[in-house]
């Protein structure tokens, strides 16, 4: 069992501390490409999360049997094979997710959050550990798509959740938020550089915050001394 | 008491054949799952297909299966198509009453625009659906009937009418609307339109004769 400390920490990690979108840094492709409205950034977040979550479980599983000198050949096969099956049982039993998931599917594998963290944490922690990594991971992830998303999609066409019937059919098309009346778009934002801009953006408020943060800490103890 | 193949090589193999059983393993999971979902997709497949083409041409229009009435034509300049391409034959009650064919747009904004284009006996276009397009998101991409009702416009227009002439949008003097500002898009999908229509002008003879003949050169 794991102790709600370790619970916490592993979370504190995922959404903040290690949050691959604006501090590793990694897994950049998809995040950039599919992040130009809500539902999209939200469906991909949660599709991506699935796959790290089943992935990392599955490598921790196995991690006494794998050979050191083979591991990263072990881990590419399992998590291509896993995300195979995830999409093949998608594409066969919820068929309208499909659709809307189904393009980010295969982009998953080539996202290198989900190797990074099958090698640098589920080859080294007991399964329900790496479960929660990953889920902390994908969650942190998620929290990034859905402000570029929700960024984007304002500034771009002045909307939020625009294509939720996509998801949820027809009905919640009245979920549709049109946040400014009669706003004539913006299609920067929309286009591949409005995600550039919008992601630089971000990483420079974290960034601004935690120097902020961190010039306080060392004030206060400057005070202290 | 050493054993005759040296540490070394017995490692290497002892490696190979871990990889060797993890493929085998994963091999098997996708062979499973494949086995298991293929009839299930296949299925789906089918159904969404005969949807979209219900789509395109009123299903009080036919009675037969149209998806077994499928038909590779060769490429043509009229459907704007580089390679063969699919069209189905509608009956109903034995007598010919319409044809869904797929045409290509080449000259949109940003590629090419694959339509469904489905024509009754008359030549009267029973409806339009864009199948894939690169136009430009928010701006050039009303074309789709996700995002907008303006391919609806072209649901009983033939070559009578409105007049050839008239088959433009209305800043080039035509019969049909477009967004201030993408004006390209809709120009590429209203010739295209118009040429399925030339198309199917020159082959109706054709799709009119019997079933039965046709299926065979099918």
């Amino acid at each position: 069992m794991m102790t709600m400390n370790e619970f916490r920490s592993l979370f504190h990690n995922g959404l903040i501390k290690q949050n691959t979108g604006l501090v590793q840094l990694l897994g950049l492709c998809p995040l950039l490409a599919i992040s130009n409205n809500v539902v999209n950034a939200l469906s991909l977040g949660l599709a991506t999360t699935m796959v790290m979550a089943a992935s990392s479980g599955a490598v921790s599983g196995v991690r006494h049997f794998v050979p050191n000198e083979i591991r990263i050949p072990v881990f590419v096969l399992i998590i291509a094979a896993l995300v195979t099956v995830i999409d093949l049982v998608m594409h066969a039993f919820v068929h309208p997710l499909y659709l809307v998931l189904g393009i980010f599917i295969p982009l998953i594998t080539t996202n290198c959050i989900v190797l990074a963290r099958a090698d640098a944490f589920a080859a080294k922690n007991r399964p329900l550990n790496s479960v929660v990594d990953a889920v902390a991971m994908g969650l942190g992830l998620t929290l990034v798509l859905l402000v570029l998303g929700a960024i984007r999609e304002l500034a771009g066409q002045g909307t939020l959740f625009s294509g939720i019937d996509l998801v949820f059919g027809e009905d919640a098309k009245q979920f549709v938020l049109h946040v400014l009346p009669n706003y004539q778009g913006f299609l920067l934002a929309i286009l591949p550089p409005g995600a550039f801009i919008a992601l630089g953006l971000l990483i420079a408020t974290n960034n601004w915050y935690k120097a902020r943060a961190e010039q306080r800490t060392r004030a206060a103890v400057a005070v202290a001394a | 008491m050493t054993s005759p193949i040296p540490a070394a090589l017995r490692n290497a193999l002892r490696t190979g054949v871990i990889l060797f059983v993890f493929a085998l393993v994963g091999t098997a999971m996708l062979a499973f799952t494949h086995n298991r979902t293929e009839p299930v997709i296949t299925r789906g497949q089918l159904a969404e297909k005969r949807a979209l083409l219900s789509q395109v041409l009123p299903a009080a229009l036919y009675d037969n299966d149209l998806l077994s009435t499928q038909q590779s034509v060769p490429p043509d300049d009229l459907l704007g198509t580089r390679q063969a391409s699919a069209l189905w034959l509608a009956r109903r009650d034995g007598e010919f009453s319409g044809v869904v064919l797929e045409a290509v747009a080449p000259d949109g904004y940003s590629g090419n625009i694959a339509l469904l284009i489905g024509i009754d006996a008359n030549g009267a276009v029973t409806g339009v659906r864009v199948t894939a397009h690169r136009e430009t998101p928010g701006l050039g991409d009303y074309i789709d009937r996700a995002k907008s009702a303006w391919i609806d416009q072209f649901v009983g227009k033939s070559l009578l009418a409105p007049e050839p002439k008239h088959w433009k949008v209305a800043k080039d003097g035509g019969v049909f609307d477009a967004r201030a500002g993408a004006t390209i898009t809709p120009r590429a999908v209203v010739k295209a339109v118009k040429s399925a229509l030339d198309y199917f002008a020159r082959h109706r003879a054709a799709f009119a004769a019997p079933l039965a003949v046709k299926e065979k050169d099918a």
